[in-house]
């Protein structure tokens, strides 16, 4: 009774609109956007296309290496921040507080230090350290470190969680039985961690691979993931059908892998 | 005889208190060594210190002859056995007694897991988790992982407390034999007076960070030296400043001559095995009397005489 309105909005807001998209995904393009009959299956054919299959594996990969340095750097972070006493409360606030801009806005500032004429080249060219411009901006590693830069606090924020909950006195018994801090932190810490580190992973990786707008920036024109392809598709391409397709299909692939990775017997997420 | 274990002028402040003051102990090679006290009496921050999760405020920690309070925990020949156990909940029964072993990269590794599993009683669950275990195996699992370090000094921070009251008793008869099979000196604080007497070769009483007396049980049971060891070792009527326990006081309603004074029943409770009758004498200090659980012959407002032989009283310094 009292969880109606709950279900009502999910079927409004999610049910529905990915229902529809389902559907768009076996209809054929109008001319000039939208979608018109007859039924096909020519959409996802066409998604078999070698030059898509190289789009999703390279947003993967991103994905992939943005997650993982989201973790390495995230890890030390967390474990900073649930030992610091009563700064905690400050650090972690300052981990947040760059939600309070505009995320478009900060990529705008990633381009304006990563240009070749922005902040760090001319820097670096003013103290005759290069004699050209470093190429830092429109490629894959412009493209992580934005994703990096954007998705660190949904990793930070899990570990956090779960450090502070470890029991303290595990690791004085790790201690007390021989073990020195590191492999304290190898053997006990990182492994009690691991739902943390699953919560942060998947927090990162899903919306990572979806990214258009970090992509679209920093990348350029030379790094296309499957985000822009779906945005091209609805906007440019004007072939709604596809870009449904694509992201459908970016849905199936990333929910497989989300399951594999599940632990037998745990909740997702 | 040389002391395995020795603190000497240990002190430890923070910021509020001073947890421990001044304290000085000597701990015999085999022992089974019980600190006993109130809470907030110093007892575990005394174990910390000597674990090295702690570090006194001065003072120096002495083990097997060498100093040892400048070490970090992991190079210091002992163990603790946690209030909470503190298991390792990802590893298995075997993981977690293996731990330390494979941290010292001991040798005969097999062997002495095996030994040791044998003597906590833990045969066959090798392989199950903590969380699968009784209370009373979590705690043996806790003992095993440290025992097979086989420690210059077995640190148990009251490791009966998380264990439910009819469990309790038994394992007291446990741990007392594990000890003295073993030959590792424990040092166990407990504030539990009947843990401490029935499981200790020596007690020391502490009291607000200091030691207020050491001990065999009988010793500070039957002599005790401070009104507060008289006091937290069991029930102590106190009458002019002299102290009668309630089982040396003795009670009937005939007068048997001299030395016996007048008193009222104010209540009598049973405890079971016994009956204390609780009498106020004329002066109005109240006097507790244990007398067998047949003798429940006495009412509230009936007269009688209270009497004790004169080896019975404990002066004492307030």
């Amino acid at each position: 009774m009292f969880l109606a309105p709950a279900a009502a909005l999910l079927l409004i807001t999610l049910v529905a609109p990915t229902l529809i998209i389902v559907a768009y995904t076996f209809l054929t393009r109008g001319a000039y956007g939208g979608v018109e009959r007859p039924v096909t299956f020519e959409n996802f054919e066409r998604l078999l296309d070698p030059l898509y299959g190289a789009i999703f594996l390279r947003s993967f990969w991103v994905a992939g290496v943005s997650t993982v340095l989201c973790l390495v750097l995230g890890f030390p972070l967390a474990l900073f921040i649930a030992r610091s006493g009563s700064r905690k409360n400050l650090y972690l606030m300052l981990v947040i507080l760059p939600f309070w801009t505009s995320f478009l806005i900060r990529i705008y500032a990633w381009m304006f230090l990563l240009r070749d004429t922005g902040l760090i080249n001319t820097i670096l060219l003013a103290a005759h350290l290069i004699r050209e411009p470093l190429p830092m901006l429109y490629n894959d590693g412009a493209v992580v470190l934005g994703l990096v830069y954007g998705f660190l606090p949904f990793t930070v924020l899990p570990l956090y969680a779960t450090i502070e909950r470890l029991d303290k006195n595990l690791l004085e018994a790790a201690a007390d039985l021989g073990s020195k801090p590191w492999t304290t932190l190898w053997r006990v810490t990182i492994p009690l961690c691991a739902p943390g580190i699953r919560a942060g992973a998947i927090l990162v990786f899903v919306p990572c691979l979806g990214t258009y707008l970090t992509s679209d920036l920093l990348g350029g024109s030379k790094t296309i993931l499957i985000g822009n392809l779906v945005q091209n598709q609805f906007t440019t391409s004007r072939d709604w059908p596809f870009g449904a397709a694509a992201s459908i299909a970016l849905m199936i692939v990333a929910m497989a892998l989300l399951f594999a990775v599940r632990r037998k017997g745990e909740e997702l997420l | 005889m040389d002391a395995i274990l020795e603190l000497r002028g240990i002190s430890k402040h923070f910021s509020t208190h001073h947890a421990v003051a001044d304290l000085s102990l000597s701990i015999a090679p085999g022992r089974f060594f019980s600190l006993l006290g109130p809470s907030g009496c110093g007892k575990t921050t005394t174990l910390r210190i000597i674990a090295g999760f702690e570090s006194p405020t001065s003072g120096e920690v002495w083990l097997g002859g060498a100093r040892i309070d400048g070490l970090p925990p992991y190079h210091r020949n002992v163990n603790t056995v946690f209030q909470n156990y503190a298991l390792f909940p990802h590893l298995d029964v075997r993981g977690n007694i293996e731990f330390g072993l494979r941290r010292k990269g001991a040798d005969s590794l097999e062997s002495r897991v095996k030994k040791v599993i044998e003597q906590v009683r833990l045969e066959g669950k090798e392989s199950r988790m903590p969380s699968q275990l009784s209370g009373g195996e979590r705690q043996r699992v806790a003992l095993a992982r440290s025992l097979v370090m086989a420690p210059d000094v077995l640190l148990l921070d009251e490791p009966l407390s998380a264990l439910d009251p009819q469990l309790r008793k038994q394992v007291r008869a446990e741990l007392k034999d594990l000890q003295r099979h073993t030959g590792v000196t424990f040092l166990f604080v407990t504030h539990d007076q009947e843990e401490a007497l029935s499981m200790s070769d020596q007690i020391a009483v502490m009291n607000r960070g200091q030691v207020e007396q050491v001990g065999t049980p009988q010793e500070i049971y039957q002599r005790p030296r401070t009104r507060f060891v008289a006091s937290f070792l069991g029930a102590m009527n106190w009458i002019d400043g002299i102290g009668v326990r309630p089982e040396a006081t003795r009670i009937a309603r005939e007068s048997p001559g001299n030395g016996a004074r007048r008193a009222v029943v104010a209540r009598s409770v049973f405890l079971g095995s016994a009956m204390h009758v609780e009498a106020k004498l004329e002066g109005g200090e109240a006097v507790i009397a244990e007398v067998p659980a047949s003798d429940c012959s006495f009412s509230e407002g009936e007269s009688v005489h209270l009497w004790w032989n004169p080896s019975d009283e404990l002066r004492l310094n307030p």
